[in-house]
């Protein structure tokens, strides 16, 4: 703890809490600078010793190389449909259930509401056999239908907006609207959604790089390279016979950039949202 | 159902209808989760215990073998790998996480430090980044051969060149080094919350009594951070045993024995060797693996706790 004693003390102190949190910064940065530094080189520059450590001048070519390997654009979008769209299903389908849970009764409420807390505990490989099975009977192999509609599923989601609601949405409002004469969506609409604003944007931040950094599930549904996310395209540039590292690290970073961005820009609301939703779980 | 109604309705005419509208939306509006968990969680599951006990290449018809599937993955000697596997590289990936996440969160936390937000958005910033992405890097970073930014930086002390992809012991290292590069920040963040929710007149009442800052830390500090302490050791291990994508990036589809994990084992039987019966088996094991683990850890904590 910081001390407001001897001012000898105090500066060494002071000085070694910085010296580790420079050094915790540099380890934390330096490999995604590092990236950079190899997505701009040509492999023969990375292949030797000592290796490049600063940007070179193959920013264009690797690239280019990459766009040759794989279908690099083809596999963002397809990451930015299943991110969106399975975002925006989940915070629709949570935030009603969790207004349901919050703020009406009806029998076996708690039941449910139990039952969907046990389901976080179930670790996903469980039923990662018949669930290839299902999607291979539902025809959905290679399809994105096959990421978003599972992806649906989500009980923290339901937990997060049934805490945010009970808290924030106030029964008086809920009830007047009722005598007002509107109906149970419209009160939802109009009342609840205003105002859970915030936890939207938390359950976004979560289930939005929870998709787009997701791998073992596209994975094993995902075949053919037209329907690729981009973590699952990122591996077919490492699976190639010759190994170009300046290409390789090129696709990989022009693929982490997009998220890096949006954090650097919206870091607080992130950092919040992440962790809080660990914690409040 | 009905018995509350009538008395309802005694009250209030209107109510009752009100009440049944009530319900039917509340069912309407949580049935989304149970339709589609009954559909992609719930039958999986079941089914996964079926497929337990079933021979199938996943094409023919299935067939009843009884505990065969069990016998044969408990009796194969790259199970109890793949299982020392994830044990060590939880252990190592993990421990040094969680440690170093608090000292972190610690230093963060003292209110001397200018330009807390900017070392909080540094040390954050690699969980932003994909476990796909993170595999990549380091799997080049830890590349075998001199050029290898690792294999660069211990020739610096004279060491030779480990094999890194190769060795019993490099394999885990460089995949644990992922897991710790990724995961360290977050638990820091989460750690830091920890710590600023810890009431400022504990410290002080503590001065005045002439603690130590290492009486602090130890009688303060720690049982405050308690609850959380527990939260990140649980997640983290149950994380660990589902290593998987850091391992298939850094050694590739030879799902090499240093490295293979169980949920790498579990789908090289499925999707590779098709046999989905011995798959489901693994699957059943690891889940009850992580049952066993969870409970000790639960068990742990509350003794710990007093």
């Amino acid at each position: 703890m910081s001390e407001k004693v001897g001012t000898k003390k105090v500066s060494t102190s002071r000085i070694f809490v910085y010296v580790l949190l420079a050094i915790a910064t540099f380890l934390s940065i330096f490999p995604l600078y590092w990236m950079f530094v190899m997505a701009t080189n040509h492999n023969s520059a990375i292949n030797s010793v000592p290796p490049a450590f600063i940007p070179g001048a193959e920013l264009v070519t690797n690239f280019v190389k990459v766009i040759e390997t794989i279908d690099f654009f083809g596999a963002i979008w397809n990451s930015l449909i299943v991110s969106t769209v399975t975002t925006i299903g989940v915070l629709f389908l949570c935030s009603l259930a969790g207004f349901a849970f919050a703020k009406f009764s009806f029998k076996g409420k708690n039941v449910l509401f139990v039952f969907i807390l046990v389901t976080m505990m179930i670790p996903p490989q469980l039923g990662l056999i018949p669930q290839y099975f299902i999607i291979t009977k539902l025809d959905w192999l290679n399809d994105l239908k096959a990421i978003i509609v599972p992806g649906l599923i989500d009980a923290f989601g339901i937990f997060w907006m049934r805490q945010y609601i009970s808290s924030n949405v106030p029964d008086e409002l809920v009830d007047a609207a009722k005598i007002d004469g509107c109906s149970n969506f419209r009160v939802y609409w109009n009342i609840a959604v205003p105002v859970i604003i915030p936890a939207f944007a938390t359950l976004a931040i979560i289930r939005f790089m929870y998709i787009w950094n997701d791998f073992l599930w596209p994975l094993v549904v995902l075949r053919e390279e037209s329907s690729f996310t981009i973590q699952v395209a990122l591996r077919g540039l490492i699976d190639n016979y010759v190994r170009d590292n300046g290409m390789i690290l090129s696709g990989t970073f022009w693929a982490t950039v997009p998220l890096i961005i949006v954090f650097l820009l919206l870091n607080r609301l992130f950092i919040q949202s992440l962790t809080e939703g660990a914690v409040k779980s | 159902m009905s018995r509350t109604d009538v008395s309802i309705k005694t009250h209030k005419k209107s109510s009752l209808n009100e009440k049944t509208k009530e319900a039917i939306s509340g069912y309407l509006y949580v049935s989304p989760f149970f339709i589609l968990f009954a559909i992609f969680g719930l039958f999986p599951i079941l089914f996964s215990f079926y497929l337990g006990f079933q021979k199938w290449n996943g094409l023919g018809e299935m067939e009843y073998v009884g505990l065969q599937n069990f016998k044969w993955v408990l009796t194969d000697e790259i199970f109890w790998t793949s299982l020392t596997n994830t044990l060590i590289m939880w252990v190592l990936g993990t421990l040094p996480q969680l440690l170093i996440g608090i000292i972190l969160a610690y230093a963060l936390n003292s209110a001397l430090i200018r330009m807390k937000s900017f070392f909080r958005v540094s040390i954050f910033m690699p969980y932003v980044t994909s476990t796909v992405a993170v595999a990549i890097v380091f799997g080049i970073m830890f590349n075998s051969q001199e050029f290898g930014l690792f294999n660069v930086i211990f020739g610096l002390f004279g060491v030779d060149p480990i094999s890194w992809g190769t060795s019993w012991w490099g394999v885990k290292v460089a995949i644990s080094t992922m897991v710790f590069w990724r995961w360290v920040g977050y638990n820091t963040i989460i750690y830091l919350a920890g710590l600023q929710a810890i009431p400022n007149e504990l410290y002080e009442a503590a001065q005045i009594d002439g603690a130590t800052i290492r009486q602090k830390i130890q009688y303060i500090t720690i049982p405050m951070l308690r609850p959380i302490i527990i939260l990140t050791v649980f997640t983290s291990t149950i994380g660990a045993l589902q290593l998987f994508t850091e391992p298939l990036i850094y050694i590739g589809r030879t799902y090499r024995e240093e490295g293979i994990t169980v949920v790498l084992y579990l789908y090289r039987e499925a999707f590779s060797n098709l046999a989905f019966g011995p798959a489901s088996a693994a699957a059943i094991i690891l889940f009850i693996i992580i049952i066993i683990i969870s409970s000790i850890n639960v068990l742990i904590a509350n003794r710990i706790g007093r």
